[in-house]
């Protein structure tokens, strides 16, 4: 797609939401609720976040109103576009025992609606890369996410305005959308107005501008929208040591810092929770009053959580220190054993969601220093 | 496509211990692909879940079979069905013992309590071509005597040694009483030439993987069967990461080349 850049207004990119829904498209996007910027389906773009940014920090997310009405100028914020693709709850198949004893068992069709999601950053553009890998990148497929995934049309909003928990390059990643979008924009405020770069990245995609008002985008347009993401690139709040991860994180597993970090961590799951690449689920068995029928449930499930590790006898991850180390150290390291990827994105959800404001970046700083103090 | 299990008709019941059961099953309607010595299913029981068990025997010689025991609310529900019963069975999954890498060599495996019911269609396999191997050795472990599982049927197999041991002796038992590494000493093999299984509990694969390597068995010729909760079997829930590894996937059979480093880390 090397089509030359196009440009939309606010009007432009209102008619654009309006052809998605007018063709039976569930709209998910950013827009302000309950006191943060979260992911919920959209009727129109006026409820877009214009006007909205946030200030992030370790256990801290707050708010705050922006002069240039951007609606795109904020970062991650408590859900991810997991929650959409990769559901909390969801019915696997059923099984029905007849007054004879037979049993038969029944596929649930998935649940999926003609997804299009607006405003997906970069690091989560990648975030779902890596979900795609895990759940329908190997040798058996989920068919749910599946299915769902590959209705999703995906506008991408390039990152102009990271925030201070944000580490996107310490992971390989960058302000800039990668290939994988249908559209890309990137938002520009300034004296000649509001707009947005459109850089088409699909077939479909490009059918789509085809439908709304649109111009082609003028040079200082394409180069300020440049400018701003490039310089979005120095602006990260935190980032790694710049080290071989997987090498620390495997030089690592008696490190003594485990039992400071958890002195600290409440094992609740939050981070996992936000986390836009965790993917671990469990199953629950329900049943009807009949005892007849029963269905087998998939949920969202987390390392941190004492059974997820169980055994008969007891579960192998009994300390915090364990559970927080096996969280770690798959996310940066045994991520790439298993899915020849990182499971990490740099998106900093997983700092700033944490109730006691445990910091990945921090704790793998401290790691690094530890393994360099005994190798002194 | 959703992994939805297979119905299947249990058509022999056997208790092996006071909490342990063997079931026998034929598929209802469509039969599973054949599954291969150390693979293992998810085995439901209606209203209450699924489990991971390896199959104790497999398709091509007598039917497949588990061999489960009770130790929680689906192994309850197993352990409790009855011949006609109808149980949902998904698989094959996971890596299978490499018996043709033991070609031409001693054989030696080992079994600590259930761990013997994944090594039996192994040991069956290798039985019905005895010119193929050097020797086979079997060395089976239990906590008490009645703990013992088949144990007519071990003593009818024609091996080079098999022997039996036990933690708890009780008053009619005559036979070893110690962990099951002690038997090593007796078995008939070379251990540059050897190819071991093993299966059981953790400390005992650990123990005795151990002492294999120290007597010079290769630890790439030693495969171990590892156990770890499993909600999916298919890669995706995350349940039964040891390291690097899904062992559903990379497993449950390994080489102790691989499992040593993860069996050593405390909480793995």
């Amino acid at each position: 797609m090397s089509a030359a850049p196009a440009a939309l207004d606010r009007d432009g990119l209102s008619a654009l939401v309006a052809v998605l829904v007018a063709d039976g498209r569930t709209v998910v996007g950013p827009t302000v609720r309950d006191g943060a910027i979260v992911l919920s389906e959209l009727d129109s773009a006026d409820a877009l976040p214009y006007g909205w940014g946030v200030e992030l920090e370790a256990g801290r997310y707050r708010l705050v109103p922006r002069e240039d009405g951007a609606a795109f100028a904020h970062s991650a914020g408590p859900q991810s576009w997991k929650n959409f693709l990769h559901p909390s709850r969801e019915r696997l198949w059923s099984a029905d025992r007849t007054a004879e004893g037979e049993v038969t068992f029944t596929a649930h069709e998935p649940a999926a609606p003609a997804y299009a999601f607006l405003g997906v950053r970069p690091c989560d553009l990648r975030a779902i890369a890596i979900q795609d890998r895990v759940l329908i990148g190997g040798r058996y497929e989920d068919t749910g996410y599946g299915t769902r995934r590959r209705g999703a049309l995906l506008i991408a909003a390039e990152c102009t305005e990271p925030g201070a928990t944000c580490f996107c390059i310490s992971t390989g990643g960058g302000p800039a959308a990668d290939p994988g979008y249908d559209l890309a924009l990137t938002e520009v405020v300034d004296e000649d107005g509001h707009r947005f770069l459109v850089r088409v990245g699909s077939e479909e995609g490009a059918r789509l501008l085809e439908r709304v008002p649109h111009h082609g985008a003028d040079l200082a347009t394409e180069a300020t929208a440049r400018a701003s993401v490039d310089a979005a690139r120095d602006r990260m709040g935190r980032s790694l040591p710049p080290v071989d991860l997987r090498s620390l994180m495997g030089a690592s597993l008696d490190a003594e810092r485990w039992n400071d970090v958890a002195e600290r961590c409440l094992t609740c799951g939050n981070c996992t929770m936000v986390c836009p690449t965790c993917f671990c689920t469990t199953t629950e068995e329900v049943t009807d009053l009949t005892g007849d029928h029963t269905e087998r449930w998939q949920r969202w499930d987390s390392c941190f959580d004492l059974d997820f590790s169980y055994l008969h006898g007891g579960s192998v991850r009994r300390s915090p220190r364990s559970r927080y180390r096996q969280w770690l150290t798959h996310k940066l390291s045994t991520w790439h054993d298993q899915f020849d990827t990182t499971g990490c994105v740099g998106c900093g959800r997983c700092i700033a969601w944490c109730p006691v404001g445990i910091d990945i970046t921090e704790e793998v700083a401290a790691l690094d220093a530890e393994r360099g103090t005994e190798s002194d | 496509m959703t992994a939805v299990p297979v119905p299947h008709r249990v058509v022999a019941r056997r208790a092996e211990t006071a909490d342990t059961v063997t079931l026998r099953f034929e598929p209802v309607g469509s039969a599973l692909p054949d599954f291969l010595p150390g693979q293992f299913a998810m085995v439901h029981s209606f209203g209450r879940g699924e489990i991971p068990v390896s199959v104790s025997s497999v398709q091509a010689t007598g039917g497949l079979a588990h061999t489960v025991r009770s130790v929680g609310a689906v192994s309850d529900g197993l352990c409790a069905a009855r011949v006609g019963d109808v149980v949902g069975i998904r698989g094959p999954y996971g890596t299978s013992w490499e018996s043709a890498r033991a070609r031409g060599r001693d054989v030696v495996i080992v079994a600590g309590g259930i761990g013997f019911a994944p090594l039996r269609p192994l040991i069956l396999a290798v039985l019905a071509e005895p010119a193929a191997y050097r020797s086979v050795n079997v060395l089976i472990g239990a906590r008490t005597p009645s703990d013992l599982i088949a144990r007519a049927e071990v003593a009818s197999w024609a091996t080079a040694y098999t022997g039996v041991t036990v933690d708890q002796p009780e008053v009619d038992w005559r036979g070893d009483v110690g962990v099951v590494t002690e038997l090593l000493g007796r078995a008939q093999f070379e251990p540059e030439e050897t190819t071991a299984y093993v299966c059981g509990p953790e400390p005992m694969i650990r123990a005795t993987s151990r002492e294999l390597a120290h007597l010079g068995v290769p630890r790439d010729r030693i495969q171990v069967s590892l156990e770890r909760n499993m909600r999916c079997a298919t890669g995706h829930c995350g349940h039964c990461q040891l390291g690097p590894l899904l062992v559903c996937r990379a497993g449950p059979v390994v080489d102790w080349t691989c499992a040593e480093p993860l069996l050593s880390v405390r909480e793995l």
